[in-house]
This record gives C-alpha cells, sequence and structure tokens, in this order.
C-alpha cells in the first residue's frame, strides 16, 4: 500500500522546496523529508531529477456529461487529467441538462467515482438552465458536493441577478465564477476584434466586451463582499482591474489558460476553427499583460478551460465552428515555458497549478503536507516532445498545439495514493 | 503566363502582376462575348460546379454564363434542393461534387472562411464567390476591369467605397486590389460600419462624403442591407440616405467625369439617387456586362487550359 518516492526535487509551493523522500501510506501523505526509511512492502519510486509536485489542480474543465458523451466523458476527461498531471477538476456546469440541481450533481460524482481517476468535482449553476433569469438551489447544490458556482459560457448579463447570486453564496461560503462577456458587445464575435477580424471579414469580440463585465464584477463584489473568482481573462484591461481591486482589498481571484499566454490573435489566420475559443486569443499586448499578472501574483491560477469538442464540430466554417481546445495534456509544459522566459520560478509555476487554485475555491488539495491526500505528480521538466493529439487520453483532439515541440512531461500520476498514469515508455 | 495556384480565393495574397494578367486574359474574352457567337471550346470537355450557398442571381448568373461560352459542362448546386438541409458538412458536399470529377467549384457561402476551408479539402480548383464579410475577389476584378476600360490609369487613382464598408466582401477585395496597383482609396462611412484598423489596410477613412468625394475619378457605392437597421447601425434609412446617399450635387464634387460604379443591386434613393444610377457616369451596367468577360478569364486561368 505504501509507495515511497525516492530523492526528486519536492515542491511543495509555500512549504518545502529541496531534494528528498515522500512516503505515501494508507492514502495520505505520510512523511516528507530527507532520508525516509521504506517501510516492508513500500513500491519505491526513483524520482533522480525529477520533480516530485503536489498533483494539479484545475479550476476549469468541461467534461460534457450528461450530454455531450460524444465530446468527453468524465471517465475519458479524467483520463485525460491525469495524463497531464491533474489530480483534481471542476467541471463547469453547461452540460445538458444544465448542472443546476442535485441529482445532475449527484450523477456526475458518482460517474467519477466509477471513472476511479481523478477527483472531479462539480461547479454548479448560478441560475436555473444557466437562463440567467431566478438563482438555482445554489444550497443544495453546495450540499451535494458543488465546490463553486458559475454559468460558464453563458455569463449572467442581468446585473440584479448576478448581484443576488453573490450575496446568497455568502450564506455558503462558496465562490462565484463569472465567465466576462457582455453578450450584446461580444454579439456574433467569433475572434478578437482588430486588425485580423477586419481582413479575414470575421465578426469580432472586443476586449472590451469582457473589461465592462470585470467591471461589473469587481463593482458587485465590493458591494456584497462575495468571493468572486473570474474565469479565464484574456485583455490587458482585466489584468488592470483586477490588479487595482485586489490592491483595494476586494475578494476577487483570476485564472488564466495557457493558450492566452501562448497564442496572440495571428494564429486564427488562415481560419484555423483550433485557434477559436471565447475568451478568443489577444494581441501580443494583451499576452504581455497576462504575463505580467502571473508574474505579480494578480492572477492567481492557471486554469485550462478544456473544452473538447469533435472533429465534425471544428471541421465547420469559421463562424459556424464551436469554440473551445482541449488544454489538459498540454498545460505543463506551456506554463513550463514561462519558466524559461524567466516570468516565474519553477515554484510559482507549479504553484499556479496547485495551492493557488486548492485556495481560490477552498479546497483541501494542492499540499503534500503530511495527512494532506496522496495526490501528488512526478515530472520530468527536461523531457523533450512534440503534441500529437492522436495520443490524447480526452476523446477530442481539437488543440492548436499539435507538432509542438515542448519540454516538460508527466511521468507518474498518483491520485489518494494510488498510481492513475504512469507515462509510455519510449523506446 | 498563368497564374500557378489551384485556388482564386482572395485578393489578398495577389500580386500587381496577378491581377494585370487576369485583366489582360479577360481582355480577348470581352472580345468573344462581343461576337455574334459567343462561344469558345477553351474549356471543352471541363466541367465547373456553382456551389451556392446564399441566394444570388447575378453572380451566379454571370459564372454560367462564362462557363457555358467556354464550353465547359455547368452545374448549379443551391442548398435548398441539396443536401445541406440534411445536415451534410461543407466539405463533404464538395467532396461529393470531387468525385463527380468536378474541375472548378465556384463557391458563394455566408461564412468568412468558407472557400479556403473547401480548398484545403479538395483537388479541385476553388473560386470564391464571396464569402461572409470577406472577400468577393471576382467582384473586385470586374470593378478593375470596368475602372481600366474607361481609360483610368491604377497609379494614383482616387476612389472613394461609400458605404457599409465593416460587412462589405466587396469593399474588402477592391481595397486590397486598388492598393496593390497604386490608387489612393478612400472609405467613406458612419463610423458604425467601419471596421476597426481600416486605415492599416491602405484606406484613408472618411465620415463625410462630400470632403471624400472631392477629386475622385471613381466613386464606388456599397450597398446598404436594409435589415441592419434596427441594429444600432444607423437610426434610419432616411438619415442614413441624407448623410451617404450619392445624389447627382455631390456627383459634381468629384472630378469631371468621375464614374459610378456599383456591385448591385442597387437601393434607388437609399445609397444612390435614381437620375444617378441612369446617369452617363454610371457604369453599373457596364461592370454586369465586364462580370461575364472577367470570369471567363478566371475560369480559364485557373482550368490550366492556357
Amino acid at each position: 500500500m505504501a509507495i515511497l518516492i525516492q530523492g526528486g526535487h519536492i515542491i511543495d509551493p509555500g512549504r518545502f522546496n529541496a531534494v528528498g523522500d515522500l512516503l505515501i501510506d494508507r492514502g495520505k501523505v505520510a512523511a516528507v523529508g530527507p532520508d525516509i526509511k521504506a517501510p516492508a512492502g513500500a513500491t519505491k519510486i526513483s524520482a533522480k531529477g525529477r520533480l516530485v509536485v503536489p498533483g494539479f489542480v484545475d479550476l476549469h474543465v468541461h467534461f460534457r456529461e450528461p450530454g455531450f458523451e460524444y465530446k468527453e466523458t468524465i471517465q475519458s476527461g479524467a483520463a485525460s487529467a491525469v495524463a497531464g498531471g491533474f489530480t483534481t477538476v471542476c467541471c463547469m456546469p453547461n452540460t445538458n441538462p444544465v448542472n443546476d440541481n442535485q441529482a445532475i450533481t449527484e450523477f456526475m460524482l458518482e460517474r467519477a467515482r466509477a471513472a476511479g481517476l481523478a477527483n472531479v468535482l462539480p461547479i454548479g449553476a448560478i441560475t436555473k438552465g444557466s437562463e440567467g433569469k431566478e438563482l438555482a438551489e445554489i444550497g443544495d447544490l453546495r450540499r451535494a458536493g458543488c465546490v463553486a458556482i458559475s454559468d460558464d459560457g453563458k455569463p449572467v448579463m442581468n446585473s440584479l441577478v448576478m448581484r443576488r447570486a453573490m450575496e446568497y453564496a455568502l450564506a455558503f461560503d462558496v465562490p462565484v465564477v463569472d465567465h466576462c462577456e457582455d453578450l450584446h458587445l461580444a454579439e456574433g464575435g467569433c475572434m478578437n476584434e482588430g486588425l485580423i477580424s477586419t481582413e479575414l471579414g470575421l465578426p469580432g469580440i472586443p476586449a472590451a466586451a469582457e473589461d465592462v463585465m470585470v467591471a461589473r464584477n469587481v463593482s458587485l463584489a465590493e458591494l456584497t463582499g462575495a468571493r468572486l473568482h473570474l474565469a479565464h481573462i484574456s485583455t490587458a484591461g482585466s489584468v488592470r482591474m483586477v490588479r487595482e481591486a485586489k490592491s483595494r482589498g476586494i475578494k476577487v481571484t483570476a485564472e488564466a489558460c495557457p493558450h492566452h499566454f501562448t497564442l496572440t490573435e495571428e494564429v486564427v489566420r488562415g481560419f484555423n476553427t483550433l485557434a477559436k475559443m471565447n475568451p478568443p486569443l489577444r494581441t501580443w499586448n494583451d499576452v504581455q499583460a497576462i504575463k505580467e499578472g502571473l508574474r505579480d501574483g494578480t492572477i492567481d491560477v492557471i486554469a485550462t478551460d478544456h473544452a473538447p469538442h469533435a472533429s465534425q464540430e471544428k471541421q465547420q466554417g469559421f463562424t459556424e465552428a464551436p469554440f473551445g481546445i482541449v488544454g489538459l495534456e498540454t498545460a505543463l509544459p506551456l506554463t513550463l515555458a514561462l519558466v524559461d522566459e524567466g516570468i516565474l520560478s519553477v515554484e510559482a509555476a507549479i504553484g499556479k497549478l496547485t495551492t493557488a487554485p486548492a485556495k481560490a475555491f477552498s479546497l483541501s488539495k494542492g499540499t503534500l503536507a503530511v495527512g494532506a491526500d496522496a495526490d501528488v505528480a512526478i515530472l520530468d521538466p527536461q523531457a523533450q516532445w512534440e503534441v500529437d493529439p492522436s495520443k490524447f487520453r480526452s476523446k477530442s483532439r481539437n488543440t492548436p498545439f499539435a507538432g509542438w515541440k515542448v519540454k516538460g512531461a508527466v511521468l507518474t500520476t498518483i491520485v489518494a495514493g494510488r498510481i492513475v498514469f504512469e507515462a509510455p515508455v519510449v523506446a | 503566363m498563368s497564374l500557378k495556384r489551384k485556388d482564386l480565393l482572395s485578393l489578398a495574397p495577389l500580386s500587381a502582376d496577378d491581377i494585370k494578367l487576369i485583366l489582360e486574359t479577360a481582355d480577348s474574352f470581352k472580345e468573344v462575348t462581343g461576337r455574334e457567337i459567343k462561344k469558345v471550346p477553351a474549356l471543352r470537355g471541363r466541367t465547373v460546379v456553382n456551389l451556392f450557398f446564399e441566394p444570388s442571381t447575378r453572380t451566379r448568373t454571370s459564372f454560367e454564363l462564362a462557363a457555358k461560352r467556354l464550353s465547359a459542362d455547368v452545374i448549379n448546386f443551391s442548398p435548398s434542393s441539396s443536401s445541406v438541409v440534411k445536415g451534410e458538412t461543407l466539405l463533404d458536399t464538395a467532396r461529393n461534387i470531387e468525385a463527380m470529377q468536378a474541375d472548378i467549384i465556384v463557391l458563394r457561402h455566408s461564412s468568412a472562411g468558407a472557400a479556403e476551408a473547401l480548398a484545403r479539402g479538395v483537388k479541385s480548383s476553388v473560386i470564391n464567390a464571396g464569402d461572409g464579410w470577406h472577400e468577393h475577389p471576382t467582384q473586385a476584378l470586374l470593378d478593375l476591369y470596368t475602372i481600366r476600360e474607361r481609360g483610368l490609369a491604377f497609379e494614383g487613382l482616387r476612389v472613394a467605397i461609400v458605404g457599409d464598408v465593416a460587412h462589405s466582401r466587396v469593399a474588402r477585395s477592391n481595397i486590397h486590389a486598388l492598393s496593390k496597383l497604386g490608387a489612393e482609396v478612400r472609405v467613406v462611412g458612419p463610423p458604425t460600419m467601419m471596421p476597426w484598423g481600416v486605415d492599416k489596410l491602405g484606406a484613408r477613412v472618411y465620415y463625410n462624403l462630400d470632403e471624400a468625394l472631392h477629386g475622385v475619378q471613381v466613386i464606388m457605392m456599397l450597398r446598404l442591407q436594409l435589415e441592419r437597421q434596427g441594429r444600432a447601425l444607423f437610426p434610419t434609412i432616411r438619415e442614413y440616405a441624407r448623410l451617404y446617399g450619392l445624389t447627382a450635387e455631390r456627383v459634381k464634387l468629384a472630378d469631371p467625369g468621375a464614374i459610378v460604379m456599383h456591385p448591385g443591386p442597387i437601393n434607388r434613393g437609399v445609397e444612390i439617387a435614381p437620375e444617378v444610377a441612369d446617369s452617363l457616369s454610371s457604369v453599373i451596367l457596364d461592370q454586369v456586362a465586364n462580370g461575364v468577360a472577367v470570369r471567363m478569364g478566371i475560369l480559364y486561368l485557373m482550368s490550366g487550359a492556357n
């Protein structure tokens, strides 16, 4: 039952950063330190030259079950997660039916138990059917196991409804997550509004569509005192406003996605539907602002917005194709690229994937503290590989990173003391 | 001489020489369209498929005539009669057409990029006959042909494109082509109808029509999509017509002898006054006539039959 991971560089952000051993026993972290003796019968894993870190926590995935199982199931999504080093994932409620009630939440948790791979934590809807009108039964959702509430993909446009949701959420100390997009400003848009949308003749989504909603949400968080978490911010304006809000003590956390700090709208040229996501890829200036936000702590969390879609959906015309890309299996190398660029230390980068997301949603995850659930990832930060979507564990292949040569690989993923993923040995 | 490309999807990547080659090729076909027997055997045995997902009479008929005058076999596909309504994707439809040995597919689609996506998926040559707001290359080429036919040189030519530039594929193609040939392009319309950064494509932006018309040799009017009223782009058709409608008075602000163009169909009394549309300076019907010759030239070049 016990596993001893020996000689790895252990990083438990904010707590431990040194070469040592990690002992796992009965599903928990039993000891961390130098020269730990292996108990009888323990499995030994040599981690020399490897990083040993808490399993990653993704606050933003779409596992499509129930309703869109042809894109992803909780089983395939969880397999994709652990292949990417993620041991805990939070599922957005835009399933069909929407996760706006206890029964759907329980169904999702049951599917996650059956999959037995990662910790799959549902996020409940803010409003019934995510229609932005009446509040969902947030108390029930919380009790059934939802860790946050969000109408992701269908932002709550009515500011009064959003105010009431934030107030109501206070009773359960549950974070309110918003996908910031003014649907009127964004109407019909399918890429960032700018020179490239002008050249391609594609309807644009201006940065202002995000900015005005970030401003609104920050104001409402200040008014209500609610815990606000901003999903996938993509603009320089958002970063600026979150920075200012934090400096004034407003309870706001923010996440950024690897594609938003790695790619610009240039990738859309050629009407590349794999570069179509919402929020859209923005400009070089926005990318710089996101990186600066990650560096100075304005952006707490790196989340993937893992959004699987079937190939026939992405093969439609650019305006008809759905928004979104898969992200769980490419997040690590894209995040470590920020370390090579000198924007984050390794510890800070790992923190954005572990400690920080756990803190934002108050999850007892993302740590290697003695007694914590033994959710661990062993990484080779130097391993070079080429992104090959056909090898993804996800059911879907929609990534703009196919063929990229990247650095940093997941070797082993452990959830509750059980090895759930081992990288195939490359001959 | 040849275009050295499989498809004609947009004018943005074409060189000035490419454009000149197309116009020169059209010259010989213009002569054909003036004969009593308007037919040459250049594309005999070739198949041209008009795949039109958007209603169009002018462009489709023009392509059909062009192909027939080249002796090609022509098939017209339109969405209501095809399997598209049954949920088949554009690419699957096109592959089926290709399997029937179509040499050239002429595509009109409401989505920007549709022609490019299609061209990537099939071996047949694809000609873009208008994709969303993106480009309408053959329209711009026939516009250029008409300008040239009037003896106007492109270098230094002043052209005003008037109307809803943001939502116009005709405007985009013309801005690209005219700039490449050395013309000075002015775009005119309300700011709500100007796409972001259009000046960076090489056009000068005007909000005042009278100002923009000063000294131009070509006035290119765009069709106002009347259904856009109520979408906060302009308050009323009445006010739009007052601010941006081309009247006989306004034509006088341009160079003497300036020509008036319109890709059609025209809204008389909205973007263009009836007396202007019917005036001697109007070349609107020449555009239509030249459309056939220019498309013959394009089909000929794309077929590799030269």
